[in-house]
């Protein structure tokens, strides 16, 4: 069991994204855009980062480089949720620190293949 | 690791998630204007297609997704500067949304797309470009080819290959997350691997610094496996790393792409309240559930206070503070249901804007007091009403921009709508500064269609009040917009059931307002307790006028039956009760013959006020007021005619809310049998 750190600003796929990671017997912290998320990353550690990149208030490119501003997720896998498949949005991402990313759409098997690739 | 997850589950979520999304785009497409440039409204509309774009591919509604990904490749363009805003667009856009709002309908009903006009649209989407746009236009449709799916075809080939796999990471790898070894385990998962380790960047001992990546790869793979699996495993740390991808056979090398950047993404600010979904039945059993607590506190006093002067004065004090509990529980509770007029109000903008520039007109309109706080269900029923009325003020109050000019006024019509509280309601005034009602006109209209007779006797009001009339409408020509079948009497009606009313007031060539006054919820109502033999009733407080004493000698009978009483300069209808609701003289029940006994039967006349009308209510005696809690008698008996609904009493009998315009305008039709209730 990990801990991930869910940030998405849509109910519908934090919840599906959740539902399928608990299934997997992860433990889930949810957030609902950056601003949020880096709240609660200042008293919480996490073995993983999911995070959208279209989000009110800090969409996920400036949250994942705000984390990796803090000592705790210097090292901490950092995957983008998006459905930014193009390549420039995927540099300035990577170039922010992610480490990778999780098209969407995506099923959960999918889902789950890809954490594995970084857990 | 394999998961079966039923994704329907998701889908009512996501319903709701994606109608709030339209609602958004909606909203800020209407506030765009042609010529400007407001990135902060464009990636609004943007993050909300993109994100239904998202979800209904992910839920399965592959159709949405790509219809949403044509809107979205649109509002990209626009949010990179190589489209302009256009009326044209914003038309388009919304039509847009217009189109995802019923594909969204489609599939929650289960019903079929409406292919044709999806197909037409996608087309106009895909086929739009502003005139500066053009040599964009290659781009354009570059972006627009459909995104790439996870490629799994190649994997059927089935040869064996062997490649060789040269992995040299930048030393900072790790800040990105990302791992050597992790990467190398996957390939494990792709074939036969044989690893050899580059030690060759090693640094001394005392210039190594744990956090970074020092060694490289040199890695032989076999398996039935081709480029693209292989590249897939290094697609993240693509531009960290030196990386040679080579079939031993083939000998070919992918490059080493390093792209450039684009600018930083935008982010915009958000005021969004923390908060949870709960369903409305819920909130409404819960209100139900403090409703029987406020009618079990009342029972508790009146239990308490007839015990007499015996009663513990600590029993009297729990009594109180109970009391002050259950009102706050009751008026937080009911605080839940309330939302804010701005939900109404949303279709609003679109309604005028399409409506202006079908008929050619400039109309600007003005939302005041959107925050203004009211209940879910009144709000949900107002809509209609205010949406008819808005209609109307376009329809048959604003002026063509000429015949403003002509007339002196700024060819600009305004139309406001301005919500707020006044006393325990919500005020809702449509205003606008057209035409005004023609008082002449609607008489002449009113004769003609035999809604009256020639010799009348109606003042301005009640002559303006005549377009609530069922079977009226003054437009020369019906409008396809105005004439929806529906009437101002159907918008009076719906505000009537709400327990509201509506007035007019209009000046001719400076403008008309409709007020529409609502109560601000529709569990609690202030009643006064009324007596009428056997039986108590509750008469809503909002809508009394007066109480009267009955005087015999101010009444006239016209036609043997309708009996006339003189109130002020008018004759206004009595309704007696005893003959409406077929009420036993009050001999049967114990607390009448109390009532009876000590105090002689006083005949008040209960006068009230429902739009323009005046009448009044014979009853023997008129007990206090009270706030009742509202329990509907269509759930739990049956609709009765000329009663809204039913309370119980703090003595525990149960009282009929009498429902005052029903009783009004049916008080010559046949009784209703009240002892059946």
């Amino acid at each position: 069991m990990i801990n991930i750190l869910l940030v998405d600003d849509s109910v519908s796929m934090r919840e599906m994204v959740s539902f399928t990671l608990n299934q997997a017997g992860h433990n889930i912290t949810e957030a609902e855009d950056g601003v949020q998320a880096l709240e609660i990353a200042q008293s919480n550690t996490f073995d993983l980062v999911i995070t959208d990149i279209n989000m009110p208030r800090m969409d996920g490119i400036t949250l994942t480089a705000q984390l990796r501003g803090l000592d705790d997720f210097t090292f901490t896998p950092i995957l983008i949720l998006t459905t930014e498949t193009s390549e420039p949005r995927k540099i300035e991402a990577k170039q922010a620190g992610a480490t990778g990313w999780i098209e969407k759409p995506f099923d959960p098997d999918h889902l789950l293949a890809t954490i594995n690739k970084v857990i | 690791m394999e998961i079966d997850i039923d994704m329907s589950q998701f889908h009512d979520i996501f319903f709701e998630e994606a109608i709030e999304g339209i609602e958004i785009m909606e909203k800020e497409l209407l506030n765009l204007k042609p010529g400007t440039d407001d990135s902060d409204i464009i990636n609004t509309i943007f993050r909300a297609a993109h994100s239904i774009k998202g979800s209904a591919s992910t839920f399965g509604f592959e159709e949405i997704g790509k219809f949403t990904h044509s809107i979205e490749s649109k509002l990209d363009s626009l949010r990179n500067d190589e489209l302009e805003i256009t009326q044209e667009l914003i038309t388009l856009l919304l039509s847009s949304v217009d189109c995802l709002n019923n594909m969204l309908s489609s599939e929650r009903s289960g019903k079929e797309h409406d292919t044709s006009s999806i197909d037409t649209i996608t087309t106009k989407l895909d086929e739009y470009y502003s005139p500066a746009s053009a040599a964009e236009k290659n781009r354009e449709i570059r972006q627009d080819e459909p995104e790439p799916q996870i490629t799994t075809a190649d994997a059927a080939d089935s040869a064996v290959r062997k490649w060789k796999i040269n992995f040299f990471p930048d030393e900072k790898l790790f800040y990105t997350g990302n791992d050597p070894l992790r990467l190398i385990r996957e390939l494990k998962t792709l074939g036969k691997l044989t690893v050899e380790a580059s030690i060759d960047k090693l640094p001394d001992y005392s210039e190594l610094d744990v956090h970074n990546s020092y060694l490289g790869w040199v890695i032989d793979l076999e398996g039935t496996v081709n480029q693209e699996q292989i590249e897939e495993v290094f697609a993240w740390v693509e531009g960290d790393c030196k990386l040679s991808i080579r079939n031993e056979t083939e000998h070919r090398v992918i490059p080493d792409r390093r792209d450039n950047t684009n600018p930083a993404g935008r982010r915009k600010t958000d005021n969004e309240h923390r908060s949870i979904r709960v369903s409305t039945d819920k909130v409404d059993e819960l209100l139900n559930l403090v409703g029987e607590l406020v009618i079990t506190q009342s029972i508790l006093n009146s239990v308490c206070n007839t015990q007499g002067p015996g009663t513990s004065e600590r029993l009297h004090q729990c009594l109180e503070q109970l009391e002050r509990n259950t009102r706050d529980l009751q008026q937080q509770t009911m605080s839940i249901r309330m939302l804010p007029i701005d939900n109404a109000f949303q279709r609003i903008p679109r309604i005028v804007h399409d409506l202006s520039i079908a008929q050619g007109k400039n109309v600007t309109l003005k939302l005041i007091g959107e925050s203004t706080e009211l209940d879910k269900t009144v709000l949900e029923k107002i809509g209609d009403p205010l949406v008819h009325l808005v209609r109307n003020a376009i329809d048959h109050g604003i002026e063509m921009p000429a015949e403003r000019a002509s007339a002196g006024k700024p060819e600009n019509g305004v139309i406001t709508i301005k919500a707020e509280h006044e006393g325990g309601h919500i005020v809702l005034r449509i205003s606008d500064d057209g035409k005004g009602i023609d008082t002449d006109t609607l008489l002449a209209k009113a004769i003609e269609k035999n809604i009256i007779n020639d010799n009348h006797d109606l003042t301005e009001t009640q002559i303006m009040n005549l377009i609530f009339q069922p079977g009226f409408s003054t437009a020369a020509v019906i409008s396809d917009i105005s004439g929806r079948g529906v009437g101002m009497d159907v918008v009076r009606q719906n505000i009537t059931d709400l327990g509201g009313s509506v007035e007019i007031s209009s000046e001719k060539g400076i403008g008309s307002t409709f007020t529409i006054k609502l109560p601000l919820t529709l569990a609690i109502l202030d009643g006064q307790i009324v007596k009428v033999g056997d039986q108590t009733f509750i008469i809503p407080l909002h809508s009394i006028a007066e109480t009267l004493m009955f005087d015999k000698e101010q009444t006239n009978t016209i036609a043997e039956k309708k009996e006339l009483y003189q109130y002020r300069d008018k004759y206004i209808p009595v309704i007696r009760l005893y003959e409406s609701f077929d009420i036993k003289a009050s001999t049967s029940s114990d607390t009448d013959k109390l009532i009876s006994s000590t105090k002689r039967q006083k005949d008040l006349l209960v006068v009230f006020e429902t739009g323009d009308r005046h009448a009044g209510i014979l009853v023997d005696d008129v007990i206090g007021q009270q706030q009742v809690v509202i329990k509907s008698l269509e759930k739990n008996y049956d609709n009765v005619p000329g009663v809204t609904g039913a309370t119980i009493l703090g003595d525990g009998s149960v009282a009929l809310i009498l429902d005052v315009t029903t009783l009004s305008t049916q008080q010559y039709e046949p009784a209703v049998s009240l002892n059946t209730v």
